[in-house]
């Protein structure tokens, strides 16, 4: 089993004409993945290599049962296109852009609390089950199928600690690259859940990096609710400090923001954090269920 | 990006918050001049994008324009922490009754806007929200529903009765700042009641979101007035992140992740970094090139690491890319490369059958960071 993608997936790709748009829908779908439509306002009765294109993410739906959408539209239409997602049901959505206004993420945050639909990123590389599905850019063949559990923040982490993990022979349930913008869908706290509920996710590792507080609020909930092992990194120990502006930020969190403050915190909730990629694969060796 | 005080004030007016009266000056002069303009008395104040001016000299009142020009020719061409001071901004002097404090901003952990407000402004407000949390009021605004009249009420009922509705009035232009010029924080201390009870904004910190720059080219313009480094502009007009650091490995990577990473992974080894330069996506010959040129040009470098982990970036490309780059710019010290990833057994055999003299190849993260440290170590 694995969590978020699957074997049940049915995707339809928002933007599947653009030239990203294309060259990762035809990836996902030779992992594959089950790619059933492609939405590109203005180009319905197309098709992309067999994969038919609509107008219309719910004529999408309605024609093909998709069950998950991968966008991958223009930051300034790309709110509009998670909340289209949405407005036609899908289960999930995967939001690739980068660079989406804050300002609109805060709002489609807000709209998405009434629905059923899950958001994973903004500006995230997607969620991989190894050898069942992909949807998302993360290149498959980093992944190996397996029992650990992977949520990153960095997409390039994903691929350098995945890699590790599967040079040492340590396969992954479900990797998910959940993106580091300041709002954005799935976190740490519903991946720890969707993990812990995993019946074939033995370990969880989880991938941070200096600024916000998503680690510190992690490792309260990981402290009250998982009971599986959870490995952690966290990069930028030494990273220069970021200048600040108001007092506001510092309010709110109550933390610095810095890696060691991270660190400190997560070993507080009886994590195991590794100081190097390969080491976090190590300890992951060391604590994995046999 | 970090708006100066004064093109902070420039949105508030534009917005409807009461500022004092203020003019920017670039040289000595131009203070005198504003502060008789002002009537003989000013507050002048650095302009950079950083707090703490108050407590780090950053202001001085002035009560003559003598008073004024000895003030901005200590302040101008110094640097205040670390930032260079161009301008600065000189306001009327005012008669002030209350101080209070308010601020609004993106809690990223909730998706909404937090709003705090407390009447005891003037004190360092960090302690205060630590010490005594019931005096600070917080409200969350839903940002599909906006700001109402309830969270109005919540947040200036703290206040003194006769500084409510002008409060409020502040409150909602502050709203239409964030909504309409994308602003993730607004942040006014203090805000102070006039002993002829008028509230005004005195300082002005606002951030305004860089992903929202299409929206706001009036905005975007601003940014030609910030000191730059050339070194930072020259990476930052070929799409690189550079940061300076203090160590002497150069290093480029690809994500900022595995770039802060790599960063972490040479301290370990007993290196320091001289530099944080993410190449982005795609390091073409032209990007690797600039890339390689920045970093030699720091005469702390000792050694270069370049640690590519291919995902969408193909390494056999990134290979090709460092010779083109080496035709171009002169490798004055070694330059260990790691590739992993997407096509990296080609890239390593391009690297291999070039037998560049400066280039070391290693085949881990771990094992190019422990040679780098060791090579910069040993120049």
């Amino acid at each position: 089993m694995s969590v978020l993608v699957g074997a049940d997936t049915k995707l339809v790709v928002q933007g599947i004409t653009g030239s990203e748009g294309t060259f990762h829908t035809l990836r996902n779908r030779a992992y594959g993945t089950a790619v059933v439509a492609g939405v590109t306002p203005g180009k319905g009765g197309q098709d992309v290599e067999g994969i038919p294109v609509f107008d219309t993410v719910a004529e999408a739906v309605a024609t093909t049962g998709a069950n998950t959408s991968m966008i991958f539209v223009p930051p300034r239409f790309a709110a509009d296109a998670i909340l289209e997602a949405a407005d036609a049901g899908v289960a999930l959505t995967v939001c690739i852009t980068e660079g989406i206004p804050v300002r609109d993420m805060a709002a489609v945050h807000a709209y998405l609390a009434g629905t059923q639909t899950t958001l994973v990123g903004p500006n995230c590389p997607g969620v991989i089950s190894p050898g069942v599905a992909n949807v998302g850019i993360i290149p498959g063949e980093v992944c190996t199928p397996g029992r650990v559990g992977f949520v990153s923040r960095s997409g390039t982490l994903v691929y350098q600690i995945v890699h590790e993990l599967s040079t040492a022979g340590i396969g992954q349930s479900t990797c998910i690259g959940m993106g580091g913008d300041p709002v954005h869908g799935v976190g740490f706290i519903e991946s720890l859940q969707l993990f812990e509920a995993d019946p074939e996710t033995d370990l969880i590792i989880m991938t941070g990096e200096i600024g916000g507080d998503d680690e510190e609020r992690a490792a309260a909930f990981i402290g009250e609710h998982v009971t599986k092992p959870v490995v952690a990194y966290i990069a930028g120990f030494e990273a220069p400090p970021g200048k600040r502006m108001g007092h506001a930020g510092a309010i709110v969190t109550g933390s610095a923001g810095t890696a060691a403050a991270k660190a400190e915190a997560l070993e507080a909730a009886g994590v195991a954090v590794g100081r190097t990629p390969s080491q976090v694969a190590r300890i992951a060796a060391e604590r994995l269920p046999r | 990006m970090d708006l100066y005080e004064h093109m902070g004030k420039d949105l508030f007016r534009a917005h409807g918050v009461a500022t004092p009266r203020g003019i920017v000056a670039e040289t000595p002069d131009e203070a005198v001049a504003a502060t008789d303009e002002l009537g003989g008395s000013s507050v002048v104040k650095v302009q950079v994008q950083v707090g703490g001016r108050g407590k780090g000299g950053g202001v001085a009142l002035c009560r003559s324009a003598g008073e004024a020009r000895d003030a901005a020719a200590r302040m101008l061409g110094s640097d205040f922490k670390g930032h260079a001071v161009t301008r600065v901004l000189v306001e009327e002097l005012l008669p002030i009754a209350h101080e209070f404090y308010t601020s609004v901003l993106l809690d990223r952990s909730v998706g909404e806007y937090l709003w705090m407000l407390t009447a005891e402004g003037g004190m360092d407000i960090e302690t205060l929200a630590r010490e005594r949390p019931e005096a600070l009021r917080r409200v969350h605004v839903n940002p599909g529903l906006g700001l109402r009249a309830w969270h109005l009420r919540e947040l200036v009922g703290v206040l003194p009765v006769d500084a409510r509705d002008g409060a409020s009035q502040v409150l909602r232009a502050m709203w239409s700042v964030v909504q309409e010029a994308d602003a993730t924080l607004v942040e006014i201390n203090p805000l102070v009641q006039l002993e002829g009870g008028e509230v005004v904004a005195l300082d002005a910190k606002v951030t305004v979101d860089d992903n929202a720059l299409f929206r706001h080219p009036d905005l975007e313009a601003l940014q030609d007035a910030f000191p730059v480094d050339p070194v930072e502009k020259r990476a930052k007009d070929a799409d690189l992140q550079y940061v300076k650091l203090d160590g002497s490995v150069g290093i480029i990577g690809n994500g900022a992740g595995l770039v802060m990473s790599t960063l972490d992974v040479v301290a370990q080894a007993g290196g320091r970094a001289a530099n944080f330069l993410d190449i982005g996506g795609g390091a073409s010959a032209e990007k690797m090139a600039t890339s390689l040129q920045v970093i030699l040009s720091d005469p702390s470098v000792r050694c270069v690491f370049i640690n590519i982990f291919g995902g969408i970036t193909r390494c056999d490309v990134v290979a090709e890319g460092i010779l083109e780059a080496l035709k171009q710019v002169e490798a004055t010290v070694p330059i260990v490369v790691r590739l992993d990833g997407t096509n990296a057994e080609e890239g390593r055999r391009i690297l291999a059958e070039a037998a560049h003299p400066r280039i070391v190849p290693v085949a881990t993260m771990d094992a190019a960071a422990e040679e780098a440290a060791r090579l910069a170590d040993a120049a």
